[in-house]
């Protein structure tokens, strides 16, 4: 299987980076991990209402990916995509206050967790209907083919949008106009309570680009190195002007569907196996074992870490309510 | 007479037309296993088997053209959507098919079709909180029903389920826990395209659909302590919709107030106003009132969420203004 063979590559991929790049990885993925742990604390304490699905556990993928695009390259994300938003660069304080409803939130308190969205750092959007984000997708691989652009649209979703219309006709069509699109499914093997297996006809969700004419692959989503490398390529491709590419990266959520989730569904210890391949304890295992790094350092980027999200959590609760006299703003462009 | 849940009557209508129909079936996202995103239907796979309850993947499109298909040839499904924001998702199934496969072609099939839709807002932002029956109002051959409180909840969707007609029955979620008496048995129905009168008055007519109308209810009884006696209609269907009992009640009363969780442009107020001007001008001595939500996506913020949705103050002052 791909996942096998390609292990070699990513470990030489650690080889490769430099340190200021990994320890760049490192240091998101623990951004994210604390920022969700807050997030699920903020939720009992009703500080945040409404949808909340944390990406604990899945940290390697966003981070992976996009580190290995450019800052001008686009992403589109889900409803699960504080992890999306804040890896492409998103201000923590924003994020968090957008969850808390706030007016100095990153959508000003209209879309809440599940639509984050900063076109500054053209991360453009978390969307809440499954296989929503795809479509938007091939319209920026179509509006950057049209302008001549050299960027790519790198796209999230889940092994739940498979099954969905939307994911085949924009496959279809990215390949067809080869535009350039990295389509990126996150299989952690549920679509909320239900098993992949129960929904899709082809579980290797990588194969489904073979009828679509682009490259599949399907990459270890707990290692961060092997997402960053077999995202790498397809941007590289994509940039030719070769068109899209399907990775399926592996990976497990380590929370419930949502924080409302009872989570019956999946056995303790099939929770304990993923839990053991941590991305975040996996990657500073082999930094440490590599001598790339010294505990030390990654300790004190943790807690650098912890302190930018309860600086974010402290200006999220102090942000004010949005005004009511703004409700009808941005409705229509004035 | 047993008083029991919004959910819990939702479940005894399916569990009880799943008995006396072997054609009835129902599916959606996980429904089976998990028993349902609102936990309506837990246990009903193991109560009639897998065959006739069952997880679907995540494919709006084809759970609702798919239960078109199998009512064409003879099944009774009821598909559940995870949130009636779907609906637009499955829209060419819904409107199109659902709604007019069967005047399409001559009349030739039925489409007993039944696709439950949980809707309302509660803080899940744009897409997951519509209250979108006024849309559906629009598209000729859908039936829609709307219950507010349990024993409608029960009978209407046994009335859903037997009719020969596609019929979007939306589920309100904060109504879900909310109790009443409901009778038990097989024969209790509530029939499609007759209004209930929630509370009997004569100064004002309080229309309000569905989570409407507890707070219509509240709203009346604050009012009869101010000495003013107001007579509050729930539709329960809205297609096809009981025009005789509003007409009726503003000969009485000469003043109307609509209270819906709909967009206020088109919403079911402006089809209610609309009839009356057709039918009913010469009685009413007030123009009507329509509390609904502003022409604007449900933001997600609970302040701003909480600004949109009616409550019972506007829906008190938009009645105190007409009784003035
Ligand atoms: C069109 C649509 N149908 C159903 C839902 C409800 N829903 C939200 S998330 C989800 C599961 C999605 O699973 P997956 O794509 O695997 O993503 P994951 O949650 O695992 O990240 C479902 C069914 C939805 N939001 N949109
Ligand atoms: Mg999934």
């Amino acid at each position: 299987m791909a996942l096998e063979r390609d292990k070699h590559v990513a470990q030489h991929a650690l080889l490769t980076l430099d340190e200021a790049q990994l320890l760049a990885m490192y240091r998101k993925m623990s951004l994210i991990r604390r920022f969700e742990e807050k997030s699920a604390e903020m939720y009992t304490r009703g500080k945040i209402t409404g949808f909340c699905h944390l990406y604990a556990g899945e940290e390697a993928v966003a981070v992976g990916a996009i580190e290995a695009l450019y800052d001008k390259d686009y992403v589109v994300s889900t409803y699960r995509e504080h992890g999306h938003c804040l890896a492409k660069g998103a201000d923590p304080r924003a994020v968090m206050a957008e969850l808390f409803g706030k007016a100095t939130g990153i959508s000003h308190g209209r879309g809440g967790s599940m639509h984050l969205f900063d076109p500054d750092i053209r991360f453009m959007g978390g969307y809440a209907i499954v296989g929503g984000g795809l479509p938007l997708a091939v319209g920026l691989g179509l509006s950057i083919a049209y302008k001549e652009e050299p960027e790519v649209a790198c796209c999230f979703f889940g092994d739940g949008a498979l099954p969905q219309g939307a994911f085949h006709e924009s496959l279809n069509l990215a390949s067809l106009w080869k535009l350039p699109v990295i389509f990126i499914c996150e299989n952690n093997f549920y679509g909320m309570g239900t098993l992949v297996q129960n929904a899709i006809c082809q579980e290797e969700l990588y194969r489904f680009a073979e009828p679509y004419k682009m490259p599949g692959v399907r990459v270890d989503g707990m290692d961060v190195l092997d997402v960053y490398r077999a995202v790498t390529e397809a941007a590289a491709r994509a940039r030719e002007g070769d068109g899209p590419s399907l990775i399926e990266a592996v990976t497990y959520r380590f929370r419930g569907h949502s924080m409302s989730d009872p989570v019956e569904y999946r056995s303790k210890r099939e929770e304990r196996i993923w839990q053991e391949r941590d991305p975040i304890k996996n990657l500073r295992r082999r930094l440490l074992a590599e001598k790339r790094v010294s505990e030390a350092r990654l300790d004190q980027i943790d807690a650098e870490v912890g302190a930018v999200i309860d600086d974010a959590v402290k200006f999220a609760d102090e942000s004010p309510e949005p005004p009511l006299e703004e409700l009808a703003k941005n409705v229509y462009v004035e | 007479m047993p008083t029991i849940t919004y959910a819990e009557a939702i479940k005894q209508a399916l569990v009880e037309e799943m008995r006396r129909d072997p054609s009835v079936i129902l599916y959606g996202e996980d429904v089976a296993n998990f028993g349902g995103i609102f936990r309506i239907t837990a246990g009903l796979k193991d109560m009639f088997g897998d065959e006739r309850v069952f997880d679907t993947p995540i494919s709006e499109n084809a759970l609702v053209g798919g239960g078109v298909g199998a009512a064409l040839t003879g099944l009774r499904p009821i598909v559940e959507l995870q949130f009636a924001d779907f609906l637009f998702t499955a829209g060419d199934e819904v409107v199109l098919k659902a709604g007019m496969w069967r005047y399409g072609h001559g009349g030739a099939y039925r489409i007993p079709l039944v696709v439950r839709c949980p809707s309302g807002a509660t803080a899940t932002g744009p897409e997951h909180g519509q209250c979108p029956e006024a849309f559906f109002m629009h598209a000729p051959g859908l039936k829609i029903v709307s219950p507010s409180n349990p024993a409608d909840a029960k009978g209407l969707l046994k009335s859903a389920i037997r009719d020969d007609n596609p019929v979007l029955y939306f589920e309100h979620k904060l109504l879900y826990a909310t109790r009443g008496e409901v009778p038990e048995g097989e024969d209790f129905m509530v029939p499609l395209g007759k209004a209930s009168i929630a509370r009997e008055g004569d100064d004002l007519t309080l229309v309000a659909i569905s989570a409407m109308v507890p707070k219509a209810l509240k709203v009346a009884e604050r009012l009869a302590g101010e000495g003013h006696s107001v007579e509050v209609i729930d539709p329960r269907s809205l297609v096809p919709f009981d025009r005789e009992t509003i007409i009726e009640s503003v000969k009485k009363t000469g003043k109307i107030v609509v209270a819906e969780e709909s967009y206020k442009t088109l919403g079911v107020g402006a089809e209610i106003g609309a009839m009356l001007m057709e039918n009913a001008l010469e009685y009413l001595d007030r123009p009507l009132r329509r509390v609904a939500i502003p022409d604007v996506p449900i933001p997600t913020a609970a302040v701003l969420e909480a600004f949109v949705i009616p409550n019972e103050e506007k829906i008190y002052q938009a009645c105190r203004e007409l009784l003035s």
